[in-house]
C-alpha cells in the first residue's frame, strides 16, 4: 500500500503532518483519532494513485473525501463532549523523572505531605505545644515545616543534583538558626517582621529548584512564577475544602456529645497538619494540571485589573477633591502595602499570560493606567511613611514598610515606562517580562535583609 | 441519485453493524464495502464515519482494538459485540417494517395507477 508513498518525493509526508497538525488544533479531535483519520487519508490516497492519479493530487482529493472538517470537527465534539472540559489526569506522563511511574511521583508526594504534616507535631514532642503563648514560635517557623518538602519534591522532580542542594540546605539551616537564636523580647515587631519575611526569602529557594537550577533564565523564572500564582489558587481551595471537613467533624462529634474532644482534634490535629500537607499536595497538582487547564491567575486578572483601576482612580479623585490626607497609622500603612503588591500581583500574572508578540490593545493601555494610579498611591504612602518617620523617629516596621514602598515603587515606574513604550510601539513586551522576572530576586534580597539584619539594629524589640 | 441526509444518517447503525457481523473490519474497508454494497449509490462523507464508530463503541455495540495493517501502519480495528448483534436484529425488524410498509403503499399506488 506504501508503494504510491514512495520516500516523499512529492512532499507528501510534509503535507500530511500539516494536516495532521491543523486537526489536532481542534480541542474535540485527539491524537488516536487523527491517527485513524490518517490511516484512512493513506488507504484513500494509495487507492487513487493506483488508479493513475498523481501523488499530491490522490492526497488532495482523499483530504476532500474525508469532508468538511469544521462538520467533522462538530461531530466530533459532539460524540465526544466530555473533552471540551478538560480533564486533569494525575498520570505523570509529562515531566516525571524518566523510569518513574505515576504511582511512584503520587506516593513520594503522599509521603512529602505526610513528613511536612507530622513535622508540625515534632516541637511538642519537643516541649512546645502549640498553644500557651508559643504561638509567634509556630509562626515564625511554619517555613521550615513546609518549604524542605517542597524544596524536595522538586529536587527529586527535576533530579538536581545532591551538589547543586548544597547551598540551598545551607540556606535552609542557617535561616532556622537564626529565627530560633536571636533573643527576641516578648511580643517585639522585629520577631513578627521575620515571621513575616522569612518565608519570602526561602520561597526564592523554592524558586531555584523549580526551575531546576535554570533560575537564570527569564523563560523559567516566569514558570515559577505561574507555579507560585497556581499554587495560591489551588491551596485556597483545598483550604476551603478543608474547611468544610472540619466543620463537619465538629458537627458530626458535638451530635454524640464529643464536642471538646472533637475541637481539640481539630485544632490540634485537623488544621495544622492539614494546612502543611495541602502544600505539597496543591504544588503536585499544579504541577499535573499545568498544560491541561487553563492557569486560573491570568483569568482573575483579566476581571480584576479593571476593577482595580477603577478603584484607584476613585480614590485618588475623591482624596484630590476633598483635600483629605492619608491618615497615618500602622494598619493604613499596611493596608497600602498590601494594596501594591496586590496590583504588582496583577501586573505580574498579566505580563506572564499574555503573548509577548501580540499587538497592544486596550487591556495593556488600562494596566498602565492601574500602575499609574498604584504608582501615585505609592508615592502618597511614601511622604505619609516619611512625616511619620521624621516625626516619631525611626523604627522597625516603619523602616521595613518603607523599604518595600520603595522596592515596589522602582518596580512600578519602570514597568510603566516599559509599557508606555510598548504601547507606543517603541519597544517590545518582552522588555517588560524581563524587567520582572529579573526583579524577582530584589523581593527575596530585601525580605532576606529583614530577616537577617533587623532584629539586631533595632535591638530586638 | 443522492441519498438525503437525513437518510444515510439514519441507515449508517444498521449498516455498519451488519458489514461487522461478517468480521473484524475497519474505517477505510467499512466504506469500500457500502460502495460495493450500494454499487456506488450510497456515497457517505468519509470523515463521518468515525464519529459514528466512536458512537456505537461507546454504546458497546462495537469494539475497537489498535492494530497493524499489512504495511505495519498503525490502524484501528472493530468487531461488533453481543449487544451489537441484539441491536442490529432489533434494527433490522425495524427497517422490515419501514420497507414493507413502503413497498405496500408503493405497490398499491402503481396498481391504482395501471387501472387509471
Amino acid at each position: 500500500m506504501n508503494s504510491a508513498l514512495p520516500s516523499d518525493p512529492h512532499g507528501l509526508e510534509e503535507r500530511i503532518a500539516l494536516w495532521r497538525a491543523y486537526l489536532l488544533r481542534r480541542q474535540s479531535i485527539r491524537d488516536v483519532d487523527v491517527d485513524e483519520l490518517e490511516d484512512h487519508l493513506r488507504d484513500q490516497a494509495a487507492e487513487l494513485a493506483e488508479a493513475g492519479l498523481a501523488p499530491d493530487e490522490a492526497f488532495l482529493v482523499a483530504v476532500k473525501r474525508i469532508g468538511d472538517l469544521d462538520a467533522l470537527t462538530r461531530e466530533f465534539a459532539r460524540e465526544h463532549s466530555d473533552r471540551l472540559w478538560k480533564q486533569l489526569v494525575t498520570s505523570g506522563k509529562s515531566g516525571s523523572p524518566a523510569g518513574c511511574s505515576a504511582g511512584s511521583e503520587a506516593s513520594i508526594v503522599l509521603a512529602l505531605a505526610v513528613v511536612a504534616a507530622l513535622a508540625i507535631k515534632v516541637p511538642a514532642l519537643l516541649g512546645i505545644p502549640m498553644e500557651d503563648g508559643n504561638e509567634l514560635f509556630y509562626i515564625r517557623n511554619i517555613s521550615f515545616f513546609v518549604l524542605p518538602c517542597l524544596f524536595g519534591y522538586f529536587v527529586w522532580k527535576r533530579r538536581l543534583a545532591p551538589r547543586a542542594c548544597g547551598k540551598a540546605v545551607l540556606a535552609f539551616v542557617a535561616a532556622a538558626c537564626l529565627a530560633n537564636v536571636y533573643p527576641f523580647e516578648e511580643g517585639s515587631a522585629t520577631e513578627v517582621l521575620v515571621a513575616l519575611h522569612l518565608p519570602i526569602a526561602l520561597w526564592l529557594v523554592v524558586g531555584i529548584a523549580y526551575t531546576g537550577s535554570r533560575w537564570g533564565h527569564s523563560a523559567d523564572r516566569m514558570n515559577f512564577v505561574r507555579f507560585s500564582g497556581e499554587l495560591f489558587i489551588y491551596y485556597v481551595l483545598i483550604a476551603l475544602g478543608g474547611g468544610v471537613v472540619t466543620a463537619f467533624t465538629m458537627f458530626t462529634f458535638a451530635a454524640i456529645g464529643l464536642e471538646a474532644e472533637a475541637q481539640g482534634l481539630a485544632q490540634r490535629w485537623l488544621i495544622p497538619c492539614g494546612a502543611l500537607g495541602a502544600a505539597i499536595v496543591a504544588a503536585w497538582l499544579v504541577e499535573a494540571k499545568q498544560s491541561v487547564i487553563e492557569n486560573m491567575a491570568p483569568v482573575l486578572t483579566r476581571l480584576f485589573t479593571p476593577l482595580f483601576a477603577a478603584v484607584l482612580v476613585v480614590f485618588l479623585g475623591a482624596m484630590a477633591w476633598t483635600g483629605n490626607v492619608v491618615d497615618v497609622d500602622r494598619g493604613i500603612l499596611i493596608g497600602f502595602d498590601l494594596l501594591l503588591v496586590l496590583v504588582l500581583g496583577l501586573l505580574l500574572y498579566a505580563v506572564s499570560a499574555r503573548d509577548p508578540r501580540a499587538k497592544p490593545d486596550a487591556f495593556d493601555a488600562l494596566q498602565l493606567l492601574l500602575v499609574t494610579a498604584a504608582l501615585v498611591v505609592d508615592i502618597v504612602a511614601l511622604a505619609a511613611i516619611g512625616a511619620r518617620i521624621s516625626e516619631f523617629g525611626f523604627s522597625a516596621n516603619k523602616v521595613a514598610a518603607l523599604g518595600e514602598n520603595l522596592i515596589l515603587l522602582v518596580n512600578l515606574s519602570w514597568s510603566a515606562w516599559l509599557y508606555l513604550r510598548f504601547l507606543r510601539g517603541r519597544g517590545p513586551f518582552s522588555d517588560l517580562e524581563r524587567w520582572q522576572t529579573s526583579y524577582l530576586p530584589v523581593y527575596a534580597a530585601w525580605a532576606a535583609f529583614v530577616v537577617l539584619a533587623f532584629p539586631p539594629l533595632f535591638g530586638y524589640v | 441519485m443522492k441519498i438525503g441526509k437525513d437518510l444515510v444518517a439514519a441507515s449508517a447503525t444498521p449498516l455498519i453493524l451488519a458489514i461487522l457481523s461478517e468480521g473484524e473490519s475497519y474505517g477505510y474497508a467499512i466504506l469500500r464495502r457500502v460502495a460495493e454494497l450500494s454499487g456506488g449509490r450510497l456515497q457517505w462523507t468519509d470523515g463521518m464515519l468515525y464519529p459514528v464508530l466512536h458512537r456505537l463503541e461507546r454504546l458497546g455495540q462495537i469494539e475497537g482494538r489498535w492494530g497493524k495493517s499489512a504495511s505495519g501502519r498503525k490502524r484501528r480495528y472493530y468487531r461488533i459485540t453481543a449487544q451489537g448483534t441484539r441491536q442490529l436484529v432489533a434494527l433490522r425488524r425495524q427497517w422490515q417494517v419501514v420497507n414493507e410498509t413502503l413497498g405496500d403503499i408503493w405497490f398499491a399506488a402503481s396498481e391504482a395507477s395501471a387501472q387509471a
